[in-house]
């Protein structure tokens, strides 16, 4: 007892203590996370009527964010894959960012759907076996199940390696490795079922392809490990782990043959809708070209469909994918193209026109941005935390006492 | 007294404790209103899941609370769907003049919040000669000075109360369903407000409380359902139950869009009646239903009475 909680404090003050870039970084985020909680107050008081989603187009940003983060939470699957199947070792010894990176992202995505409620303080109502989950009849009922499984496994696998670690052992693949095995079908299924969420419904015809959940999978597996990119340059700049160019050309390498797979989808649906011609394609009309003279989702549209091709152009060529100036572009790119496509541009065509025809353009309101900033923010946040842990404890700066307590040490790292 | 008031204080202290475990903490939980009557109604349990007793109680509370609010007393009825009933609609297409009489009849007998404006009722409206069946060429805001007007028709849309309802299939807590008169109902109380229901709903009936309903007590019809016109909260999904409190009375009224309607173009009554006026006209006159191809089932049906 007396262990685990000197442990905690070593843990606290690990967290708690850094230098001026660290202060600075955390004050940074909780100004936005001020914003964004100071905001959301306003949508208690006040309901999503602050927001600009209407009876005809019932989700919008918030919904919009949530897609976006399941695919990177989903993503850290591809980092597993190779690590622990192939025993690909400069991949294997990163995984564990990329899971911490999955724990924040669902974090975030629980939080965006917990913002988009109307009546938060009832969620317990969506729990099994205290409220009354509709298993297995409801989607979203999956999705909770999901999301939260996920979280948890991610949290299992970190938690235990990080504290072995920490104890300055050597994890157990026995204890663990059935948990990463489970967790790689887990993450295929954490934004497949995401995907059936919105392909269910027959009444939307822009989501009702069947082509929706390879889809979405495809560009999950181009953003999220866009992200984890610039990430690990970041730590790696920032902290004694070493992550060799190999591992980061690799997952680079990675990403162009999920690209490809994206834009073909994306093709073969684009070509089914406008050939066919059918009133189907008339959500798809107005993301590309604008319907009744309401255009506003066609430049980023445009935009997103540019950045990715250029991204899947410099993805696949060597030359660019090893250079670290064009790789980054990239993948500020691909972030942000998938970001455009998966967010705002897979949500809002759903709803337009909606089921009666009408044509409402959404574009989200200063109070719903401000809360989705803060909701970012939190997971930035939560991020910087665990890596605040994680990497002393990784580089084997700091070490919890074990057993009988030896050499009892909270050193905090130099940036 | 002093018992009840540490009776409160104790159910206070374990609720709190069990809404920081549900991991609420997170929401600014209203302390300020940290009575009895706001946790019983946080705990308050699925309406489907409660006993005689327990909605009995249940009711009397919501009608203290409103008689609050509006300063004046709502009954809230609580009619179970009657055997050997399976309410079914129709709607003569060649009547319909586009008055919308029948949506601001609805807005006063369902006590729909008037600032944000809801209706359940859309009454859409098409040029002759356009193509119309995708429903894409519709129309829902249009002031003319006289109703029929020469080059177009009109068609009303509501709740289909499908058969095979895809908002019941969606929704994640089970807070709405069909009952076995067909009526497809919401608990007010259980909904969370996720809207899925609304995105899954292929007939845009579904309508969500964006602000807290805004109604004059005086406009308040006093004469309510548990599961329908009963004054709404903000943040829960309604829509049109076939005006439940009255097609389940004793008296077995037509819904208010019926009645209300000034050239008979509305049509209600039970599937499984033989004699009905709705088995009649299924009989004997053109009738579909919107969007059969998704296979939802509705027992709405429109009709052309006669040609025109």
């Amino acid at each position: 007892m007396v262990q685990i909680i000197r442990n905690f404090f070593i843990a606290l003050r690990q967290i708690a203590i850094g230098d001026k870039k660290y202060y600075a970084w955390l004050a940074f985020l909780s100004f936005f996370i001020a914003l964004g909680v100071y905001s959301y107050i306003g949508q208690l008081n006040r309901g999503l009527i602050i927001t600009a989603m209407r009876d005809q187009v019932s989700w919008g940003f918030y919904i919009s964010n949530f897609t976006f983060l399941v695919g990177v939470a989903a993503a850290a699957v591809l980092l597993v894959i190779p690590a622990y199947i192939y025993n690909f070792k400069p991949i294997k010894e990163i995984v564990l960012f990329g899971e911490l990176l999955a724990i924040s992202a669902i974090t975030m995505c629980i939080l965006f759907i917990m913002v988009d409620m109307g009546q938060p303080m009832r969620v317990w109502h969506i729990l099994p076996f205290i409220g009354t989950m509709n298993f297995p009849a409801s989607l979203l009922a999956w999705d909770v199940v999901v999301l939260n499984g996920y979280l948890a496994i991610n949290s299992i696998i970190a938690f235990y390696v990080l504290y072995r670690l920490s104890i300055g052992k050597e994890y157990k693949m026995s204890v663990i490795g059935p948990l990463i095995i489970l967790s790689i079908p887990w993450a295929v299924s954490i934004h497949t079922v995401t995907a059936f969420l919105y392909n269910g419904l027959s009444a939307r015809p822009f989501w009702n392809a069947s082509i929706l959940a390879p889809r979405f999978l495809a560009s999950a597996f181009c953003s999220g490990p866009a992200l984890m990119i610039v990430l690990f340059q970041i730590i790696r700049k920032l902290s004694e782990v070493e992550i060799e160019n190999k591992a980061i050309f690799k997952i680079a390498e990675l990403i162009a043959y999920a690209m490809a797979i994206n834009l073909f989808l994306l093709g073969a649906e684009v070509f089914k809708e406008f050939y066919s011609g059918s009133i189907h394609a008339e959500p798809m009309k107005y993301l590309y070209f604008g319907l009744h003279g309401q255009n506003k989702l066609v430049p980023w549209i445009w935009f997103a469909t540019v950045l990715n091709i250029t991204a899947f152009i410099l993805f696949l060529l060597p030359k660019t994918r090893e250079n670290f100036t064009t790789l980054n572009m990239a993948c500020v790119f691909v972030i942000i193209g998938v970001y455009i496509e998966k967010g705002m541009g897979l949500i809002t065509p759903g709803f337009v026109p909606d089921t009666l025809g009408e044509v409402y353009e959404y574009t989200p309101t200063t109070p719903e941005i401000l809360v989705a900033i803060g909701i970012w923010a939190i997971g930035a946040m939560l991020y910087t935390l665990l890596l605040k842990l994680a990497v002393p404890i990784y580089t084997g700066r700091v070490r919890f006492a074990a057993g009988r307590s030896e050499g009892l040490q909270g050193q905090e790292i130099k940036h | 007294m002093d018992n009840d008031e540490k009776e409160n204080k104790n159910l206070t202290r374990r609720t709190l404790l069990k809404g920081a475990a549900l991991g609420l903490a997170g929401v600014a939980l209203p302390l300020d209103r940290a009575n009895a009557s706001f946790w019983e109604s946080f705990f308050q349990k699925h309406f489907r899941e409660m006993n005689d007793a327990e909605i009995k109680k249940v009711i009397s509370r919501l009608e203290k609370e409103y008689a609050e609010k509006y300063k004046k007393a709502i009954t809230i009825g609580n009619e179970k769907p009657l055997p050997g009933v399976l309410f079914g609609y129709g709607l003569d297409l060649s009547r319909c003049i586009g008055c919308r009489r029948c949506v601001y009849a609805c807005v006063d007998e369902n006590n729909q919040s008037l600032d944000p404006q809801i209706h359940w009722i859309t009454v859409l409206r098409f040029k002759k000669g356009e193509k119309w069946v995708s429903l894409e060429e519709s129309e829902k805001y249009y002031n003319p000075e006289t109703v029929p007007q020469e080059d177009y028709f009109y068609m009303p849309v509501q709740c289909q109360q499908c058969e095979n309802p895809p908002c019941v299939k969606s929704c994640p807590t089970q807070a709405t369903w069909k009952d076995p008169d067909g009526i497809v109902v919401i608990d007010y109380n259980w909904c969370i407000g996720c809207r899925y229901c609304m995105a899954a709903c292929p007939y845009g009936a579904r309508r969500f409380n964006w602000a807290a309903p805004n109604r004059p007590s005086e406009k308040i019809n006093p004469n309510t359902h548990y599961l329908g016109n009963r004054p709404r909260y903000k943040g829960v999904v309604e829509k049109c139950t076939f005006c439940v409190q009255r097609t389940r009375s004793a008296q077995g009224r037509y819904p208010a869009c019926v009645e209300a309607c000034p050239v008979g173009a509305r049509k209600f009554g039970n599937l499984l009646d033989p004699e009905s006026e709705m088995r009649y006209l299924i009989k004997h006159k053109r009738v579909f239903r919107l969007k059969e191809d998704l296979n939802t089932n509705p027992k709405f049906y429109y009709f052309f009475a006669y040609g025109n």
